[in-house]
C-alpha cells in the first residue's frame, strides 16, 4: 500500500473531535484563524483541508475536486479515507481547490428557501491567510474582524443572498479561517 | 479497549451531526434537520442536547450539566455520568469552570464567557407549531418570513391578558431574520441570549432539529412598540438562602402546613454566594 494511503487520523474519534472543535470555533468566529494539527494529505491538499475532510466528509457527501486538486493521489486518498463520491460543482456538498480553480460560486448548490442548509461548503486553498484585508461584521464577531479574501465582490454577493449561499473555509498549511454566509463584508 | 467509541456515537453519526451544527452556526436561528440516533436514555431526557454535546466534546473539556438550574437532579446527574463514562471528560458544577454546559430550561446566572458552549435540550423546536401543526407549512412561513400570524397571536394575548402571556419559551427574532424558540427557559433568561460571548447550540432529539446562536448575535424577544418586552419575575422577592434579589427564583414548599420560600433556581450561583457570605461572616 502506498504511503499516501496511510495518512489519516491516528485516533479518529479524538483527533476528529479536536479538529471539529477548531473548525466550529472558526465558523463561530468568522475571520479567526485556527490551527489544525492534522495529518498531511497528498499534495496539493493542505493539512488543514485534509483534517476538514477527514472530520466532515464521507460516502454521504459528494465532493468536487477542482483544478490541481483533481489529482490521482488525492483521488485515491479520498476513496480510501472518505469514500466520498467525486462530482461536479452542481452536485457538491464539499468542494476543494484554489479560488480560481473552484470557479464561479453560482455553479454550487446555494440551498433552497425552505432548506437553506442544503448548500455547498467550499474549502479554498490559499497561498496566504492573514487577519487583514476585508472588514467583516455580523454574527460571531463582537465588533469587527479582518481577513484576506480572494474576491471581496463575489463573497459580498454571496453574503447578500442570506439565508441562501455558500459557506467558505479558507485553508493555508495547517491554518484555517471561516466565512459563513451570515458575515457581512465591507462597509464601515 | 473501551466498550464505547469516544463520546458514545459512531464516527459517521458524529460527522452528520457536525455538518448540521456548522450549517446551524452559518444560518443563525434556522432549524437544520438531522437524523436523530437512538440514545441510551428516553426522549424527554435531552437526547437532542446529548447528541449535540457528544458531537462537540473533546477529551480536554470540562462539562457541566444542569436541569432547571440544578446540577443535582436525576436528569442532570445521569447525563453527566454518561459523558464521564463514554468520553472520560472532567465535570464541574461551577459555571465559570465549564467549557461545555448542557442545560434544560435555564441559562446560568453567572455570565457566560468567550470560548464556552451552552447546549440547550429542546422539546419543541418550532416556534410556529402552535399556530400551524404542519411542518411543510411552517417551513414556508420561515422561508417567506411570513410571521404576521405570530404577531397577531401575541397581540391577542395582550388584548386578553394585558400582556403577552408567555412565561417560558418566549419567542425571539435572530438577527432580524428567523423567529426561534429559545427552548422552555423562563423569559427572565431571554436577555442572556442576546450578544452572548458564548456559542449557543440547541438540540431537539425527537423532532431531529439543530439550531444555533453564534457568539455576539442579535437576539430580540418579540414585542410591540406599545407593549415592550419585559423580563420580569416575581417582584420584591429575594432568595431565602443567599439573599439574591436579581436571580431567577423557584418557590419551594417547606412543610406540610403550606410554608413556602423562594430560592435561586441556579444552585451553583446560590451556593457560591452562600459560601462567600459565610466566609465574610467568619472573617
Ligand atoms: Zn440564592
Amino acid at each position: 500500500m502506498s504511503a499516501h494511503l496511510t495518512a489519516g487520523f491516528i485516533d479518529p474519534a479524538r483527533d476528529g473531535a479536536r479538529a471539529f472543535r477548531q473548525v466550529l470555533d472558526a465558523m463561530a468566529h468568522p475571520g479567526r484563524i485556527v490551527t489544525l494539527d492534522g495529518p498531511q494529505g497528498p499534495a496539493p491538499c493542505s493539512p488543514a483541508a485534509a483534517s476538514v475532510l477527514l472530520t466532515l466528509a464521507d460516502a454521504t457527501t459528494p465532493l468536487h475536486l477542482a483544478g490541481a486538486h483533481d489529482a490521482a493521489a488525492l483521488r485515491d486518498w479520498v476513496a480510501f479515507h472518505l469514500g466520498a463520491p467525486l462530482v461536479g460543482p452542481a452536485d457538491a456538498v464539499f468542494a476543494l481547490g484554489t479560488w480560481d480553480a473552484l470557479g464561479p460560486l453560482a455553479a454550487y448548490p446555494q440551498g433552497s428557501a425552505e432548506y437553506p442548509d442544503r448548500s455547498a461548503t467550499l474549502i479554498v486553498e490559499m497561498d496566504a491567510l492573514d487577519t487583514d484585508g476585508a472588514r467583516l461584521t455580523g454574527p460571531g464577531i463582537e465588533t469587527q474582524a479582518f481577513l484576506s479574501l480572494p474576491d471581496v465582490g463575489a463573497l459580498a454577493d454571496n453574503a447578500a443572498r442570506f439565508p441562501l449561499g455558500l459557506d467558505v473555509l479558507f485553508t493555508c498549511g495547517p491554518r484555517l479561517a471561516a466565512l459563513p454566509r451570515s458575515t457581512k463584508i465591507g462597509g464601515c | 479497549m473501551t466498550a464505547y467509541n469516544f463520546a458514545y456515537l459512531d464516527e459517521a453519526t458524529k460527522r452528520m451531526l457536525r455538518r448540521a451544527i456548522l450549517k446551524a452556526v452559518a444560518i443563525p436561528g434556522y432549524q437544520v434537520p438531522f437524523s436523530s440516533r437512538e440514545m441510551p436514555m428516553p426522549y424527554g431526557w435531552g437526547t437532542g442536547g446529548v447528541q449535540v454535546t457528544a458531537a462537540c466534546l473533546v477529551p480536554e473539556d470540562t462539562l457541566k450539566v444542569i436541569d432547571q438550574g440544578a446540577d443535582d437532579t436525576t436528569n442532570a446527574v445521569s447525563i453527566r455520568k454518561f459523558f464521564q463514562r463514554v468520553a472520560d471528560v472532567a465535570v464541574t458544577e461551577r459555571t465559570a469552570q465549564a467549557s461545555i454546559i448542557q442545560t434544560r430550561h435555564r441559562i446560568p446566572e453567572t455570565p457566560l464567557i468567550a470560548g464556552q458552549i451552552l447546549v440547550f435540550q429542546v422539546p419543541i423546536p418550532e416556534p410556529l407549531r402552535f399556530l400551524e401543526p404542519r411542518e411543510v407549512e411552517t417551513r414556508v412561513m420561515h422561508a417567506l418570513e411570513d410571521y404576521g400570524l405570530m404577531q397577531v397571536r401575541l397581540y391577542e394575548d395582550i388584548a386578553r391578558h394585558g400582556e403577552i402571556a408567555r412565561a417560558y419559551a418566549y419567542p425571539v427574532r435572530v438577527e432580524g431574520r428567523y423567529i426561534m424558540d429559545p427552548s422552555p427557559i423562563p423569559k427572565f433568561d431571554n436577555p442572556k441570549l442576546n450578544n452572548s460571548p458564548a456559542l449557543q447550540l440547541f438540540g431537539a432529539g425527537r423532532e431531529c432539529r439543530i439550531y444555533a446562536l453564534p457568539p455576539f448575535t442579535r437576539v430580540e424577544s418579540l414585542d410591540f412598540d406599545d407593549y415592550p418586552f419585559s423580563a420580569t419575575k416575581a417582584a420584591g422577592q429575594s432568595c431565602a438562602l443567599c439573599g439574591s434579589t436579581v436571580s431567577y427564583l423557584d418557590e419551594v414548599i417547606t412543610d406540610d402546613a403550606g410554608g413556602r420560600m423562594f430560592v435561586c433556581s441556579d444552585t451553583d450561583y446560590c451556593a457560591a454566594r452562600v459560601a462567600a457570605g459565610s466566609t465574610e461572616d467568619a472573617a
